[in-house]
């Protein structure tokens, strides 16, 4: 070959690598894309805590040598929050035990939750007979740490029990016992020794560290400082029974893990200024869907900087709503009613799909698998909205949707 | 232990004098050309078993040990969806070869392997071969399980590509090898060549589906170094391997291996019912007319999961790959004879749950694609010098958006 043969194809093969790595190399999503990824701003300091989190949630997964189960619901955080977005009927735990305001009938047989797998050579709990029970689906983990920034007396000032306003809708708290490691703040309010609840399906979590501990515990088996014994299958034996030494992870990586979830970013709206968008939240607004899911709070003051004083608009009120009958699985959690569900934020709705597996699975069980149906199934303190969303017109309908799709 | 191993192969080398000479250095030119015109009419009747033996070496005067061995490192320049962890340079491995024929039909050869630097230092194969008949050579030691192609031709200096087939290393976990006993034998008529091979070695452990990948993953196993002693459960794994090749056309071999993996008893208590792993791999290769050499491997694998324990780890994975390797150009250059430029194409897939959800009925995915074209130069047939580009698709379980992952890798491999 001659030389200047050789030299035009090395000249050829630098010059398609230059281009190449401009165009083939795959690109960054755009932001509004995605849930996961930190908050803005974050301190360098902030940022390596963020990452040891990030790691944590997302990449370690438990294994029997670690402390995974021995019964069990997922062998990792990440395996129930893909991509820190909704989880799937494959991840969808189920609650069980308590059909009232006095408590769970059901601790000394499993609950509050089922662990409906196990390692080899265990046995996954059974259902106990005669337990109310209910699925909930894994829920996204954006934006909680200005959600659990916000203050009591901001939370309480919604709640209208005795519906003196009289439009229908009440929002009432979840008065939750604390857990032994919980540490009250400045901006509780507790009463007769119970805190509000922000966090699940039923608001039955007071903060982050009370979620993630107990996620821990009942999806994983993995014991830590905070909570040091292993879920038991009471079918079985009333003694756990995983080989390995306990805690199973370090306060260290809890706390990493609560930061990382505290500092999360919140979902950005796409398409904002688009003007069927804009005409569908006037619409959201005007049919009442706005008096529980609450477009607008501010923090106050918190610990981590970027948390305080910030607007944002995850939709909810953090409270509890009767859903009617139809959403009653005669299943619950601290001080609320069987119907009772928690206001679910919206934001980051849009996404669901990508998180999903394509598809959405809405409610607190996944059952409406469309906006459209989820609305639909709304009852209770929400019949008249469903009622003003049903009477739009279809062009209306699909503007709301499409409201509600750009979050 | 790393360092004793090092100072015992240093010792070996410095005892070959400075005239030892390859054995025949005009046999391996014939030897790792892609094109079976640069082979003799035996090497066309060469299998994919017979790479063991169908390496380089160097034999010291009246030394009865003969030593070889490869060496790969590369670098590369990696993103994920705009997320790039910069470039690296990594030297994937080292292996040495020691062989010595004891005598006419006795023969020894051991590959010892250090990879990434020493992070890992592996006993690949270490096996005596005792010829009875051509149809009956008994093999013991540490073989390498006949399971597909790649497992037993994997030298780097061999290949194109700079990375491994995915199928062939993380559902066949090459390079697999254990500790066992078995026959192998040849029958050769004047086009076509048949060969077996039966084994029994120790086998896989619990570790497939108790382990930091979140799926069933059956290199798992190789973490246990304890394999080397003793079986986990005290079932040998059973590997069968039939392969035919006619001359001009090429070769085709079908393998299975298949034991227990779980330790369904200890102390004579029982545990769990046995749960068994199968592997079945289909492997071909072919050079057409024009030159264009064709390779390719598919492989299944069944596990017997507990029905109680994740979906997220497979009861089925499948995968394959298939590499076209066409020489654009063979003839003196840069000083060097024969020098080879190729062009070179894989396409891949791996699918690590084959499966529907129970919940939905929804196809599980957690799936790889990658296409990955390459351009290689071989200044002798020992030594390839190779740039690759990668691109590839990863669908999660749930088969959300896939990740993208694409880059370049540069880097050379060479038998020394």
């Amino acid at each position: 070959m001659k030389k200047t043969t050789l030299l035009f194809l090395y000249g050829a093969v630098l010059v398609f690598a230059a281009v190449a790595c401009e165009t083939l190399l795959p690109g960054t999503p755009a932001n509004d894309a995605l849930l996961d990824g930190p908050i803005a701003e974050l301190t360098p300091e902030q940022n390596a805590l963020f990452l040891a989190g990030d790691a944590a949630f997302n990449n370690e997964i438990f294994t029997p040598a670690t402390g995974l189960g021995p019964i069990f619901v997922a062998t990792s955080c990440g395996s129930c929050h893909a991509g820190d977005g909704k989880g799937h009927p494959f991840t969808t735990l189920t609650r069980f035990g308590q059909s009232d305001e006095t408590g769970n009938q059901f601790m000394h047989q499993g609950g509050p939750q089922l662990q409906n797998r196990a390692i080899s050579g265990h046995t996954p709990e059974q259902l106990p007979k005669g337990a109310a029970f209910s699925n909930f689906m894994p829920p996204a983990n954006t934006g909680l740490g200005l959600l659990g920034a916000l203050s009591d007396e901001q939370i309480l000032a919604n709640a209208d029990p005795a519906d003196k306003d009289g439009d229908g809708i009440s929002g009432v708290p979840n008065w939750i016992a604390p857990p032994h490691f919980f540490k009250s703040q400045w901006y509780h309010k507790p009463q007769n020794d119970k805190y509000i609840g922000r966090f699940g399906k039923k608001a039955a979590a007071i903060d982050l560290l009370h979620q993630t501990v107990n996620a821990y515990k009942q999806d994983m088996g993995i014991t830590s400082e905070f909570d040091s014994e292993d879920p038991i299958n009471y079918a079985v034996s009333g003694q756990a029974g995983d080989l390995a030494d306990d805690p199973e992870v370090s306060s260290a990586k809890i706390n990493a893990v609560v930061f990382y979830l505290r500092t999360l970013k919140v979902p950005v709206q796409r398409t904002a200024d688009d003007a069927d968008v804009m005409s569908g939240k006037a619409l959201f607004m005007s049919t009442d869907c706005g008096k529980c899911h609450t477009a607008q709070w501010k923090t106050p003051q918190s610990d981590v900087a970027v948390l305080s004083n910030q607007t944002f608009a995850p939709y909810t009120d953090l409270l509890l709503h009767d859903m009617g009958s139809s959403l009653d699985d005669g299943y619950t959690e601290g001080t609320a009613k069987t119907s009772e569900w928690r206001t679910p934020p919206l934001w980051g709705l849009g996404l669901s799909k990508n998180s999903q597996g394509g598809r959405v699975f809405l409610l607190h069980d996944g059952r409406a698998h469309s906006v459209d149906e989820a609305i639909r199934m709304h009852g209770g303190e929400a019949t008249k909205s469903r009622g003003k969303y049903v009477a739009l017109t279809d062009t209306d309908r699909s503007k709301l949707l499409k409201f509600l799709d750009s979050l | 232990m790393k360092h004793t191993l090092l100072l015992l192969i240093g010792i070996v080398l410095l005892m070959a004098p400075a005239q030892a000479q390859t054995d025949s250095t005009s046999a391996f030119n014939q030897l790792f050309g892609r094109d079976t015109t640069l082979r003799t009419k035996d090497q066309q009747l060469k299998l994919n078993m017979d790479a063991t033996y169908d390496r380089p070496f160097l034999t010291a005067n009246k030394m009865p040990v003969s030593v070889g061995g490869y060496l790969e490192a590369n670098t590369q320049y990696m993103q994920t969806d705009g997320i790039t962890e910069g470039l690296s340079f990594q030297a994937r491995r080292m292996t040495i070869f020691l062989a010595s024929s004891i005598n006419r039909r006795i023969k020894f050869l051991s590959e010892i392997e250090f990879e990434d630097g020493t992070k890992e230092i592996n006993i690949e194969f270490a096996a005596m071969d005792i010829e009875l008949h051509p149809l009956v050579n008994l093999r013991g030691g540490i073989i390498m399980n006949p399971i597909g192609s790649f497992n037993q031709n994997h030298d780097g200096p061999k290949w194109e590509f700079i990375d491994r087939p995915l199928s062939s290393i993380t559902i066949i976990p090459s390079t697999w090898s254990n500790v066992g006993f078995g026959l192998y034998g040849k029958k050769y008529t004047r086009d076509w060549v048949w060969a077996y091979e039966a084994y029994l070695t120790n086998g896989f452990d619990d570790q497939i589906i108790a382990n930091n990948q979140n799926r069933t993953f059956l290199p798992a196993t190789k973490a246990n170094r304890d394999r080397f002693e003793e079986s986990f459960n005290g079932v040998p794994l059973v590997t069968l391997k039939s392969a035919i090749k006619r001359r001009k056309i090429g070769e085709i071999g079908l393998s299975w291996m298949g034991g227990v993996f779980n330790k369904f008893q200890d102390d004579g208590l029982t545990l769990d019912k046995r749960r068994r792993v199968d592997v079945w791999a289909l492997d071909f290769n072919t050079t057409l007319p024009m030159g264009t050499y064709i390779n390719g491997e598919l492989v299944w694998a069944s596990i017997d999961v507990p029905a109680t324990y994740t979906q997220q780890f497979g009861r089925m994975q499948q995968g394959g790959w298939v590499d076209i390797v066409q020489p654009l150009v063979r003839k003196r250059m840069l000083g060097w004879n024969k020098a080879v430029v190729n062009a070179a194409l894989r396409v891949e897939r791996v699918d690590y749950n084959v499966g529907t959800f129970a919940e939905t009925g929804d196809p599980i995915r957690d799936d790889i694609w990658a296409i990955v074209p390459g351009i290689s130069f071989r200044p002798s047939p020992t030594t390839v010098i190779r740039g690759n580009y990668r691109y590839h698709w990863q669908t999660d379980l749930l088969g959300n958006p896939p990740a993208r992952t694409a880059g370049f890798q540069f880097g050379f491999s060479t038998y020394f």
